[in-house]
């Protein structure tokens, strides 16, 4: 059984459909891409599969349980995580709390605060943030809020993490330890579904790409065929 | 910040809070009765006040329902007063107001900011006109009388309600409930993805602070001894909460105090002094003070403090 | 029973096309200029006042009133955004921070206007007699008074959407509606339209005002029940929606009419249930996306 399975899923903006009728399955342990030209509607396939926004029709399966139309704080226990393109932290809290929140409240069973704690520790020793627990959120660098965005993420517990831009916006060097921070998550046994645009980050971490254009799903294969396929180059070169 | 000045801290301000809560209680033993119903209008405004930002405070979303709240502590008062002992007549104004925010909340906390605080701002005269329409219609009269409680009562009823509020404040923020409700605060969206169930926090803070807020209308209607909805459902009792807040900043947790005990006594002054200019001049300090001092009297506090001591040392990553 | 139904939909247009200019002048501050102006209603109370005192002192006619007052009251919006709403926008770090504290700052605005209105004026119930000859439609008796504010209502409704719609400065509003930072770079001078949106909706209350005052007593504590109905017909019509507004404004005059035929008691009553039906079921509003 597939770890996340969609099934015609489709969403409408008035008469605009930003998602249109599509299929997708990720296995437990796999790193899926997700790529496509600027609104193809890669971050509104996310956003209905997180529970941001209900689909108009089909369903989104996690581990075999429906999930489509569930709140977003349901998904979340239920093993799902999520970064956004444009970082959300909690910009006035340490990021000690910001990742504390994942802890305490995304996990799928209730902790103790002392254990809470130290899942969140834990998040951000692996994302290597444990120096800049006490700082406001705020004050860090977008690479960093990327990291924080990650650990609170990392603390509730996740069996799937849908990461959305993760390196938009870094530079060579981050994007470098940004693509480390991904093969060691997979290493953990999470499984990753991955909107990206750096194209060397995709084609080296990813077991399988899926590629959307005008909200359907035109592609799907492995890096090595999505680089030789005719469609996806001149949906590429069209724009 | 080190840790010596943070260790007197923990001794310091238990205890000064203490001397301070024995000083106000002994208040009516030796103050004129002028003295101790005024100190009870504060007392009143700074409950309001605390009781608003539990809910605004953290969360962001201004909400404008005060006024009902307070009023249905009045009207629980109104009605129950004669049949039930004062503690009780207290105890239902709270749970009745936040009966009501519940319904409130769960119908319109899935909305965005702005239309929470366009609905609750309605609320108050949807009550008060539905009253009104009820009062006229089926018991003929517009007003009520409320049962007669001693001044020295009201005002130790106040202060039991406005402690019991700063304690629930005070742990709440502690929570991990309390850090729940600044998240929301400060975005919504991630919150929910982080696990945070928003419309349950936000409601249950929305009731919590609301049940406060019917409390201490319960017991001040106990000294108005006459009530109609007019008076009841003041829209005035609505903005109070909210200016007091601003005004007094909402950075710490003794703005809103400072903001409401300040507040009131310059409304006190106002309106002995200048009864046909308190409107303006109450209006012109809103103006001012959301103009130019956006973290209002803490906010002005720690810029002198500033100017006076010096710039503390800032590290920056 | 016609007769009642004709009477009761006369009235309900009359309240209709006044909420619709109200709201509408409401709408386009809120829309554009970003701020819910909880003293709406006290431009309302200025200009039924002000034509009462122009009529009752100066024997001024109350449609002249409308080309005093309006310009009048669109000044004095002007400048409020001009000085006040300004430099909220400037020191305010956020959209979202700058609506709530311009909302804050209107209720200061409430409580200036009033309390000034009530030493120029005082509390007494003001009202005039203009026009108040009964004038039969199908059997049905009007004051012409009443008809004479139905149709300058839905005229200067009208003339006030085409000026949106259709005219040069109208696309600079709308433009800057929905993307104030583009709209800057596109060369319209951005402090300018909003000012200007402000003066102009609050030159809409004037009006209104005016035209309440042709057939309703008036007095300086009105305003605030004129902002409520205001603020409903907008989120009715959907917030920021002109044509919505106007549109909702004379659905909910019509309401208003049936109901307060069963029940005066109740009209704003039903407004306010009407608001939550509609906040629960589509809080984008008839016209809203």
């Amino acid at each position: 059984m597939p770890i996340l399975e969609g099934e015609g899923v489709t969403k409408h903006f008035g008469g605009l459909a930003a998602v249109s009728r599509v299929d997708f399955t990720v296995a437990q342990g796999e790193v899926v891409g997700l790529i496509g030209p600027n609104g193809a509607g890669k971050t509104t396939l996310f956003n209905l599969i997180s529970g941001a926004l209900i689909p108009n029709e089909g369903a989104i399966r996690l581990n075999g349980r429906n999930i489509t139309g569930l709140k977003p704080h349901r998904i979340c226990r239920m093993g799902l995580a999520r970064t956004f393109q444009s970082v959300k932290v909690f910009p006035n809290m340490p990021v000690f709390q910001n990742v504390l929140l994942g802890s305490l409240f995304g996990t799928s069973s209730r902790m103790s605060s002392g254990d809470a704690a130290r899942q969140a520790d834990e998040a951000l020793e692996f994302v290597d943030l444990s120096a800049l627990s006490s700082i406001p959120a705020k004050d860090l660098t977008l690479a960093n809020q990327k990291r924080v965005e990650v650990a609170s993420a990392l603390a509730t517990q996740p069996e799937l993490l849908l990461l959305d831009e993760l390196m938009a916006g870094l530079n060579a060097t981050e994007i470098a330890q940004a693509m480390e921070l991904v093969a060691r998550i997979r290493d953990s046994g999470i499984t990753i579904f991955m909107i990206e645009h750096v194209m060397k980050a995709i084609m080296n971490v990813c077991d399988r790409i899926m590629v959307l254009h005008h909200g359907e799903r035109i592609a799907e294969g492995t890096p090595e065929e999505i680089a030789a396929s005719k469609t996806v180059i001149e949906v590429y070169l069209g724009e | 910040m080190n840790s010596a000045r943070v260790g007197l801290a923990k001794v310091w301000v238990p205890g000064l809070l203490l001397i301070i809560l024995v000083l106000i209680a002994t208040m009516p033993r030796h103050a004129a009765t002028y003295t101790v119903i005024l100190a009870t209008s504060i007392l009143m405004y700074i409950i309001m006040t605390e009781s608003w930002v539990y809910f605004s405070g953290p969360t962001g979303y201004i909400s404008l329902a005060p006024a009902a709240f307070f009023g249905v502590g009045i009207y629980t008062s109104a009605i129950l007063g004669t049949h039930l002992p004062l503690p009780l007549v207290i105890v239902f104004g709270g749970l009745a107001s936040s009966c009501l925010a519940l319904l409130v909340g769960a119908l319109t906390l899935r909305l965005r900011g702005i239309y929470f605080s366009i609905f609750t701002f309605g609320l108050v005269e949807l009550i008060k006109h539905l009253l009104l329409w009820y009062e006229i219609k089926f018991t003929g009269t517009r007003g009520r009388f409320v049962v007669l409680v001693d001044n020295e009562t009201i005002f130790y009823v106040m202060l039991t309600i406005l402690v019991v509020l700063l304690l629930t404040a005070y742990f709440t923020r502690r929570s991990r409930y309390g850090l729940a409700l600044q998240s929301i605060g400060q975005n919504e969206e991630a919150a929910s993805h982080t696990g945070v169930n928003v419309t349950a926090v936000k409601v249950l803070a929305f009731a919590i602070g609301a049940s406060f807020t019917g409390a201490a209308g319960a017991i001040i209607a106990t000294r108005w001894t006459y009530v109609d909805p007019y008076i009841a459902f003041n829209p005035l009792f609505s903005f109070m909460p909210v200016l007091m807040a601003i005004f007094g900043g909402m950075g710490e947790f003794y703005g809103p105090i400072l903001g409401a005990a300040g507040f009131a006594y310059i409304e006190e002054v106002l309106i002995t002094k200048f009864p046909y200019y308190y409107m303006l001049l109450f209006g012109a300090i809103l103006l001012i003070v959301i103009l130019f001092l956006p973290n209002g009297l803490v906010g002005l506090i720690q810029t002198v403090r500033k100017a006076v001591f010096g710039r503390g040392q800032h590290a920056n990553t | 029973m016609i007769v009642t139904v004709l009477d009761i939909l006369i009235a309900g247009l009359l309240l209709g096309g006044l909420y619709a200019l109200i709201a509408m002048g409401l709408s386009l501050q809120y829309g554009v200029a970003r701020v819910l102006n909880i003293s709406h209603g006290e431009f309302i109370m200025l200009g039924g006042l002000g034509a009462w005192t122009l009529f009752t002192v100066f024997h001024v006619n109350p449609l002249i009133s409308l080309a005093i007052c309006g310009p009048a009251i669109f000044v004095l919006g002007y400048i409020i955004h001009r000085t006040l709403f300004k430099r909220l926008l400037t020191t305010s770090a956020s959209p979202g921070i700058f609506e709530s504290s311009s909302m804050l700052a209107s209720f200061g605005l409430l409580f200036i206007i009033q309390n000034i209105a009530s030493i120029a004026w005082g509390p007494e119930i003001r009202g005039y007699s203009y026009l108040a000859v009964p004038v039969s439609i199908a059997g049905a008796l009007f004051g012409a008074n009443r008809l004479v504010t139905l149709g300058f209502a839905i005229l200067i409704g009208l003339a006030f959407y085409l000026f949106v719609a259709r005219t040069r400065m109208g696309k600079a509003i709308r433009a800057a509606a929905q993307d104030p930072a583009t709209a800057g770079l596109m060369g319209v001078n951005i402090n300018n339209v909003l000012a200007l949106c402000f003066g102009l909706g609050a030159a809409m209350a004037g009006i209104a005002g005016v035209l309440i005052s042709i057939s309703y007593p008036v007095h300086t504590a009105m305003g605030l029940e004129y902002t409520v109905i205001a603020i409903i017909v907008v989120v009715l019509g959907g917030l920021g929606s002109i044509p919505g507004s106007f549109v909702g404004g004379l659905i909910l005059g019509i309401i208003g009419s049936v109901v307060t035929y069963i029940d005066p008691g109740l009209s704003l009553v039903a407004y306010y249930l009407i608001f939550i039906l509609l906040l629960l079921v589509r809080p984008t509003g008839i016209m809203g996306k």
